[in-house]
Parts: structure tokens; sequence; C-alpha cells
């Protein structure tokens, strides 16, 4: 609609008429035409973690009947939950996916009490038993594009060292460190990566420093997990290293370095989704896969990477989709010397012992705390 | 068989020597900008949204024409605006030049992010880096030594902004109206277009402060870019004591303050890295607790600065 | 002849809601100079609506349908409202942390860090008692909180008066500084060890938390912003102690000669400040988020400065321009669906304001319409 063309008046009347309607409780069974909303914690262009779930979103706008409503830059405080709610009364969104972690304890939870009939979908992996039926959570093993883009890491590294600039030391950066450096240690087992934190998602300045300083030390292949890979990205380049990337393909921002990268595959499961929705099935509250469900991927390999590499990660990368490849199989240690896993146990994706991750693996340098 | 790149433990200092260089020249182009603004006897608080309108501009224009040195030139034509405007709203009687500052931050920060939403994904052209170690093997050493030519322009500045304050006629003028606007009046200037000037000329060298953010390190664009850095600047000014030499070094401690976070983790040191982000701001505190005293609050301070009355 | 145009306006011109709150400084005695207060920024106020609205139009947009949306979303619907007083809230609190010492002359920034500061010691009152009943941990934690807010700030003034440093830039330094040890704390030593992939501290308990005024989705941090605001006022204008301040922030010279104890103003001016902030960093953890983590630093503290000046430092005028710019913020959404327009405009918009009210600071005094019948 361009409300350039329409008339003030015809703009009063029409949101009035939508305002009384959305006071009606909306049934989803019968959204032919169905309002989807998006909220999103930093900028749609990012280049990583909000533009991959933008690209979800516009994936949506393809299909016919949807409408898709989104909001930019909310912070994790109770103006998500006015947002929502201004989305549900005033758009008449039955659905709606609050893109970042934060937003679901308490935010998410306490809409989805308020509202019962209308879903909420939750990026994050959060969801447990006591939470209501509305409210569902989903999320990508990641980590399984991280250990392939590791494996070409590892091969295409002259040096022997690898980089990670990351935010925080919470699991699910953990995790990604340490599969990164699994599959590197595939192509040479005696692979180190340095770990720099940053201290926070978005440190433009803190990241540039962390890529110098970690190049400086003679590492040649880089990686992240910020939110906005991008600065990483063109400093990592811009001084003759490379880089796998992450979220997204940012293999334009730097054409001659972009190895490959983990990405995730929103405009894949967000359509999903909403076909269940508007057919009336009921999303399962708890929904996770890797590289098997379509949920990541990785990107396409680079022109540099060699045939020895791109051989081997094809290899790992079928075994995943698979099914039949488990990344945290014992033994395992730990970059301070303790075992970590087992000999003989093999965690696979969904043990929940992956969730409590705070180690970092033998040739990983640096510390959690 | 020795490994050049590991220099073990000398790898800090030289981080934070690096990172003086590469970190400080946003500091010294908006405390050199604003010590000549003060010396005129006004406070400009709105450097911060200068220096990210300044930024935006820059690498929006660099991106438009392709042409970096255009994009830093119109860096600082845009930060001359701002001042401008700062200039033009403080000279109306009665009017508070703090909160006037304050206003221009809030301003210049929303309107550069508003007019750079489109400059987020696209990347321009970036200014080009000298290699000053060339003769090193090490290549840590010749990391810190790639310098920008901004930073030896800036550096160039501080002596000639000292030279020009002590002999030439502008200088006179200006320290003239920072000390006593009636003195100035009496030489027969106007005081608001005295500082109009040296606002503008203290917003210009803050917009190239901005470009090189975003035209060479970090080198892009996104509305993370500034975390304080006008404001810290303003602060450098004053424990600089006014003296664009000691704003160069103040800079320069800054800078290397501000790298040695991710130098120590680098070695392997990543304890409280939170609180080695804040070594900047707290060092800045300790020094302007260490440098100034009750008595006389501000010495040397242009007597016409509302700060200091 | 001229002097019968002296009766000024005789309904002030205000935003929605504003009407019941407003008193002005009672030394203003003529009424021309009391409307003045008012029209002056309320005219600056619309100028700045019709600026943003060229601005936007440059960019194709409506700028009646702005209008609309900006009234629809702030406090066209019931709903609105909420969401504009929600807003406003945590903002009436942090402007008094900037209005309360104003009136000394001083200028400090530092909200949003006593905010933090507040936040942490709250929770750890809370943590610290667990088996108390809700009432007294609720107490507890609103005395931790304000005692940890205005010690931060008293810091600040602590520090301009025994050492001379400028207590803007000194607050502002505090304010990254807390931000460090919010993070240092909240992801270290009072980490909750499940929350694993968003450091918190451990929840207060739902028993413990604050819930809303009966009817409303608002929280009560709202009706204690009022309070806090309300006794403020009383304090700088009908007491003795506000007399003093007010004295010594008119001219430092004659206050000293007077015999005024500078120094013990300064410092509890700038605590009672902090302990404002300090109590809307409580109200942030019992009322909205249940713990302390990151996401408490959402610029609460520098908003507040905004509404504190463009209150003139009025602790009563903060109310009703709280209500205003949370009214702006809650459009805000409502611009970015409906326009297309980056949420950065909601922060142009607050720019352009706050430099038009301030520029309007020249026309006091000077506009013959609010000069006493036959000036």
């Amino acid at each position: 609609m361009n409300f350039d063309k329409i008339s003030r008046r015809g703009v009063l009347k029409g949101t009035a008429a939508l305002t009384v309607g959305s006071a009606l409780p909306v049934s989803r069974a019968l959204a032919a035409d169905a309002t989807i909303g998006f909220i999103y914690v930093g900028s749609r262009d990012d280049y990583g973690y909000n533009q991959a779930h933008a690209a979800g979103a516009a994936a949506l706008k393809k299909l016919p009947g949807i409408k898709v409503v989104e909001e930019e830059k909310v912070p994790e405080t109770d103006a998500v939950e006015k947002t929502m709610e201004s989305m549900i009364n005033l758009d008449g969104a039955t659905l709606l996916f609050p893109t970042s972690f934060g937003y679901y304890n308490p935010h998410m939870i306490k809409m989805a009490q308020k509202f019962p009939k209308l879903r909420f979908e939750h990026c994050g992996g959060l969801w447990s038993d006591k939470d209501p039926k509305n409210a569902g959570s989903y999320f990508g093993y990641i980590d399984e594009a991280q250990h392939v883009a590791g494996v070409i890491a590892g091969y295409s590294s002259k040096s022997g060292k690898l980089g990670f600039v990351a935010a925080k030391p919470i699991p699910q950066v953990l995790r990604n460190i340490n599969a990164w450096t699994l599959g590197a240690k595939l192509a040479n087992p005696k692979i180190t990566t340095q770990v720099i934190f940053t201290g926070d998602w978005s440190m433009p300045v803190k990241e540039a420093e962390a890529t110098n300083s970690l190049i400086d030390q003679g590492v040649d292949v880089i990686t992240c997990h910020v939110d906005g890979p991008k600065t990483v990205v063109e400093n990592a380049a811009r001084r003759g290293a490379m880089v796998t990337g992450y979220h997204v393909n940012q293999s334009v921002l730097a054409p001659k370095a972009y190895l490959t990268g983990a990405e995730w595959n929103w405009e894949a499961l967000y359509p999903r989704f909403v076909k269940m929705f508007t057919s009336g099935e009921t999303i399962p509250n708890f929904y996770r896969g890797g590289l098997k469900e379509e949920i990541v991927k990785v990107s396409p390999y680079g022109d540099m990477v060699s045939a020895e590499a791109k051989a081997k990660a094809d290899e790992v990368k079928a075994a995943l989709t698979a099914g039949s490849y488990v990344i945290f199989k014992g033994p395992i240690a730990d970059n301070k010397g303790a075992t970590v896993v087992e000999a003989g146990v093999s965690r696979g994706q969904t043990d929940p012992e992956l969730e409590k991750m705070s180690y970092l693996v033998e040739g990983v340098i640096g510390a959690t705390s | 068989m020795a490994d050049p790149g590991n220099i073990g433990l000398w790898t800090v200092p030289l981080a934070v020597l690096g990172g003086a260089v590469r970190v400080s020249t946003p500091f010294l182009f908006v405390s050199l900008g604003e010590c000549i603004t003060e010396r005129s006897g006004r406070i400009n608080l709105g450097l911060e949204g200068t220096l990210v309108m300044g930024a935006m501009a820059g690498y929006g224009i660099s991106y438009l024409t392709g042409s970096p040195w255009v994009g830093v030139l119109a860096a600082g034509v845009t930060g001359a605006g701002m001042g401008a405007l700062h200039a033009g709203i403080c000279g109306l009687p009665r009017v508070n030049d703090i909160a006037v500052g304050i206003a221009l931050m809030l301003f210049g920060v929303g309107l550069a992010f508003y007019l750079g939403k489109p400059l987020i994904e696209p990347t321009a052209p970036r200014l080009p880096a000298i290699d000053l170690g060339w003769w090193s093997d090490i290549p840590q050493l010749r990391a810190a030594l790639r310098i920008n030519a901004l930073f030896i322009i800036g550096v160039l500045l501080a002596p000639v902004l000292v030279w020009a304050l002590r002999t030439t006629r502008w200088g006179l003028i200006i320290r003239t109206a920072g000390e006593s606007s009636d003195a100035a009046l009496a030489m027969g200037y106007s005081v608001n277009i005295i500082r109009l000037r040296a606002t503008m000329f203290g917003g210009f060298l803050a917009g190239i402060g901005g470009s090189f953010l975003s035209l060479y390190y970090p080198g892009s664009w996104n509305e993370g870019l500034s975390s304080g850095q006008g404001i810290t600047a303003v602060a450098l000014v004053i424990f600089a004591r006014w003296n664009p030499m000691l704003c160069l070094a103040a800079s320069l401690l800054f800078g290397g303050a501000a790298a040695l976070g991710p130098a120590l983790q680098s070695v392997g040191y990543s304890h409280g890295y939170h609180l080695f982000n804040a070594a900047p701001y707290i060092l800045t505190l300790l020094i302007m607790i260490a440098t100034c005293s009750p008595k006389r609050t501000l010495i040397g301070a242009p007597a016409e600065l509302s700060i200091t009355r | 002849m001229k002097a019968d145009v002296g009766a000024p306006v005789g309904t002030p011109v205000v935003k929605s809601g504003a009407g019941d709150f407003l008193r002005l400084p009672p030394f203003t005695a003529k009424i021309g100079g009391a409307a003045e207060y008012v029209v002056i920024p309320a005219g600056a106020l619309l100028a700045s609506l019709a600026l943003f609205g060229i601005f936007v139009a440059l960019f194709g947009k409506n700028p009646l349908d702005l209008y609309f949306y900006m009234y629809q979303g702030a406090f066209g619907t019931w709903f609105s409202w909420q969401n504009t007083l929600t807003r406003a809230a945590p903002l009436i609190l942090t402007a008094l942390c900037t209005a309360l010492p104003a009136q000394l002359g001083m200028v400090i920034i530092g909200g949003e860090g006593a905010l933090l500061i507040g936040a942490l010691c709250a929770t750890s009152a809370a943590l610290a008692i667990p088996g108390a009943p809700p009432l007294v941990v609720d107490i507890a934690m609103a005395v931790a909180g304000m005692i940890g807010g205005g010690l931060w700030i008293m810091l600040s003034g602590a520090l301009r008066q025994y050492r001379g440093v400028n207590e803007t830039i000194s607050s502002l330094l505090l304010v990254y500084i807390a931000l460090a040890i919010l993070n240092f704390l909240v992801e270290g030593p009072m980490r909750d060890p499940t929350s694993l992939n968003k450091p918190s501290t451990p929840e207060i308990g739902a028993a413990n938390m604050i819930g809303s005024i009966p009817g409303t989705d608002v929280h009560w941090g709202f009706m204690f912003g009022i309070i806090a605001a309300v006794l403020s006022y009383i304090l700088i204008y009908h007491t003795v102690f506000g007399f003093a301040a007010r004295v010594a922030g008119g001219n430092l010279r004659a206050a000293r000669v007077v015999g005024l104890s500078v120094g013990k103003l300064i410092l509890i001016v700038c605590f009672l400040a902090g302990a404002a902030a300090g109590l809307a960093g409580m109200f942030e953890v019992a009322a909205v988020q249940g713990r302390t983590n990151a996401n408490l630093a959402a610029g609460y503290g520098f908003a507040g400065i905004l509404v504190a000046f463009l209150a003139r430092q009025n602790p009563l005028a903060v109310i009703p321009v709280a209500i205003l710019l949370g009214g702006i913020g809650a459009s805000g959404g409502l611009l970015q669906r409906r326009l297309g327009l980056p949420d950065a405009s909601v922060l142009v918009l607050e720019g352009v304001i706050f430099v038009m009210v301030l520029a309007s600071d020249t026309l006091y005094g000077r506009l013959s319409i609010f000069r006493a019948k036959g000036a």
C-alpha cells in the first residue's frame, strides 16, 4: 500500500476499521491473509544476525496472502512487549517472531500468556514444559556448518594458526569455537585457534583491534561470532588474511579472502513454519536441526580453496547431512588438560550436556573467564 | 626454526604502540579542534555528534565519488557545518553552551544514523596506509608501523597549532576572545564571529576524525562506530591544559590504553577483560583527578570558558 | 495602545496530559512571566514538529501521515497511552538525576551509570535475603538501589567539590565505568549458573516482583516517579534547603560569603539525584526484568538528560515532558512499520526538539506579548 497516494481520510477510516477488527479474537485457521510480525534487536542490514532473519522474512513476503510487518532496533526491555502488542492490536499480527535471544524471558512469555490464541516463535531453543503452549522455540545447529568451515580453514592455513573473534564466552559461542577448531584439526592436528573476547555483541573498534592483534600474532585464517561480522571480515581481508564467514554470506565484502562460511537458512525454515501455521497444523514447540534439516547451510567455497580441502569438507558435510557424524565424539580434552568428553562417548547435537558447554577444546588458546 | 612472527610477550607493547597510532587518530583530531574552540571561550560537547556525522558523510561521499580523500574533505565540511550550528545557537543571548552541546550530540548522532541507513551494506573505497616499517622482518612491528596519512597530518598539526596560537594574529585574537570578551570587543572584533570561526574549525577537524573511523579504522559504517570518543576527546583537552602538544600526547596515551585489552588477550591473558575495556575511561578520570586542583579549578583555562565559572 | 495587549495567552498551549501537573516557579509573580515558561517551550515544540515534518517530506513521506501516526502511536488509544506511560516511568526518575544538580548550577549527565549501579545494588539486596516477605524485599531493594545510585553521583559531586574536576565529564566517564562493572559482575561473580546463553544474575523471585497499577499495564515505578518529582519540587522551591541550593546555584561566591556550606549542599543534592536514578534501576529490575543483565543499559539515563533540559530543570515539569518523550518513543514503532522510517527518526526528532527548545531560551523576556501591562 502506498500511503502517499491514499487520502488522509481514507487512512483514518482504514486504520479505525483495523483497530476495531483486531479487537475481535483472530482465529488463525481463517487466516488466508495472515500478518506476521518480525522484531529485530539490531539493524536489518548488519551483514550478520539480524540480516539473516530479515532474509527469512523477505522469503515470507513472497508467499501469497502473507503480509509481513517488521520493526528493528527494539531493545530487550518492556519496549519489545509493547512492540508485540502494537503489532497484534494495530496490524493484526497473528504469528510473531521476536528474533533476539533476550526477548524470551520474561517478555515473550508474558505476551504468550496474554494472547493465548496467537503464536509466538523464538529463535533460541529456550522453550520448556512450564512455558505457554502457544510459544515455541527454534534454533539451528550452526556449529555443524562451522565445523565444515573449520575443515576448510584448517587446510587453507599456512601458518597453522587460526583466530576467532568472539563476543562473550557463552555456551553457544564456545560450541562454535570448539566445532570450528575440531574441524580444522581434521586437516592439521597441531593447529591452534586463538580466541579474543570483545565483551559484547557489537563493538566495531574492539573487533577491529582484535582482528589486527590476531594477525599480528601470525594468524592467517579468522572467523568470528559477533552480531555484525562485517568489521572482522573487512579488516582481516585488508591485512591479507583469509576469513570464514558467519550468519550470512559476506563474500561480496572480501571476494579474494572469503573461503566459506556458516550461514543460517531461515529462508527455508520460515516458509515451512508459515505453511504449518496457515494450514492449521501446530508448529512443534521445540524445533531444532542442522544441515540435515536445512536450517543452516555452508557458503559456497571460494576460488582459493584447494581441491583437497573441498573434498574433505564435502565428505564431512555429507556425513553431517546424513546424520551419521558426531562432532563432539570422545575422547576430547580441553585446553587445560582435563577430559571433557570421555573416550567412547558421543555427544550428539541434541545432547543437553552440550548446552552447558563451558570449556575450550585442546588447541584453543584462550580462557573462558 | 626461528619463527619471526613469534615474539612472545613483546606483542603487548607493540600492540599498544600500534593501537596508540591507530586508535588515537580520531581523538587527536577531535581534541585539537576542540582545543582551538575552547581557547576561544566556548565548549563544544556536541563533537560526538559531529564525529559520527563526519564518519557517515565521509563514507557516503567516498562511496558516491569513488575517492576516499574527497570523502575526508566532505566529512570536514559537514563537521564545520555542525560547528556553525553550535556557534549560531550559542551566540544567541542566554543560551547555555553545555546544553546545546548535548543537544547537538543527540541530533548529530540521530541524523547520522538516519541518513546513514543505506550506507551500512555497501563498501566504500578506503584510505590507503603508509608502510613505515618496511625495514623490519617482524610482522608485528611492521603492522604497528602501518600508519595512515591522517595520523601524520594530525601529528604535524599539533605543533603548527601551538605556533599559530602563540605567534599569529589569528591566534592572538582567538586567545583574547577566550580570556576576556571585553578585551576582544575593545580590539574591535565581534566575539561571536571569532567563536563561530573557531567552532567551525573545531568541527572541521572533528569531522575529519570521524572520517578516519569509517574510512580507515575500523573502516566501515555502522551504528556502533563511536563509543563516546567525542566526549572523551573533550575531556582530553581539559587535562591537556589546552595545549595542542599535550593533546597529542594524551591522544596517544588513550589510544594505547584502548588497545591494551585485546593485546593482552592475544597473548593469553584474558581475565577481567571488561575492566580492560573500561581502562581508557578510568585512565582519563584518574588523570583528571590528579591534575585538577580544588583551589583554582582549572589552571590555564581560558577565563571565558563556561565550565570554569 | 500597545499596553492593552499585555494580557497574555489565556489558556497556555500545552500538549495533552501536561495541564494537570505543570506548575511554574513561584517567583514569577506576573502572569505574563508565568505563561512565558509554558508558551515558549510549547512554541519550540511545535516548531520542531514542523521542521521534522519538512525533513520527512524531503524523503517522500506525507507529513500529515507522520503527525497522525505519531499521535496514534503515542496517545491515540488506551494501549498507546499505556505504552507511553510505561516508557515515561524510568524517564521521570532519571531526569531528576540531571534536574536536581542543575539547581546548583551543575550539569550532571551520569544518570545511566547511577541507574545501573542502583540496579546491581537492588538485585544484591534481594538475593541477600531470600526468605523474607516480599514487601521487606522490595523495600530493601529500593533502599539499596537509592544508596548505590546516590553514592555514584555523589562521587561526581565530591570530585567537583574537592578536586575541581568538571562534573559533566566525570559523570559521563562514570557511566562507562558503571557499564564495565555491570558486565563484569553479571558475567562473573554475580552470574546465575543456569543463565547460560544470556549472562544474568539469579532472578529475584516472582513473588518479589512489583506489579502494575491496577487497571493498567503500567508498573508502579510510574507512580513513584511522580511522587519523587513532586517531593523534589517541594524540596527545591518550598524548603530552606532548596532555597540555599538555588542561591548557591545562582552565585557561588555570594553563597559562600553568606556562609552557606556549599560542599554539603553539593554532596547532598548529588546523592539525592543519584538516588532517583538508582530507584529507576531498582524498578527496572523489580517490575520489568526480574534480574540484572546487560538489558538494563537501555539508554534511559540519556533520555532522562533530554527530559530534564526540556523541562527547564523544573522537577514538576519533568512529568509532562517525560510523558511527551515516552509518547515519541512509543510512536517510533508505528513510524517504522507504517511509514518505513528508520528507527533513527525518533532520535532526529528528539534532537531537533532539544535544539529548538534551547534556542528558544533566548526569547525569554524579549517578546513584548509577555511583558506586564504598562511596560
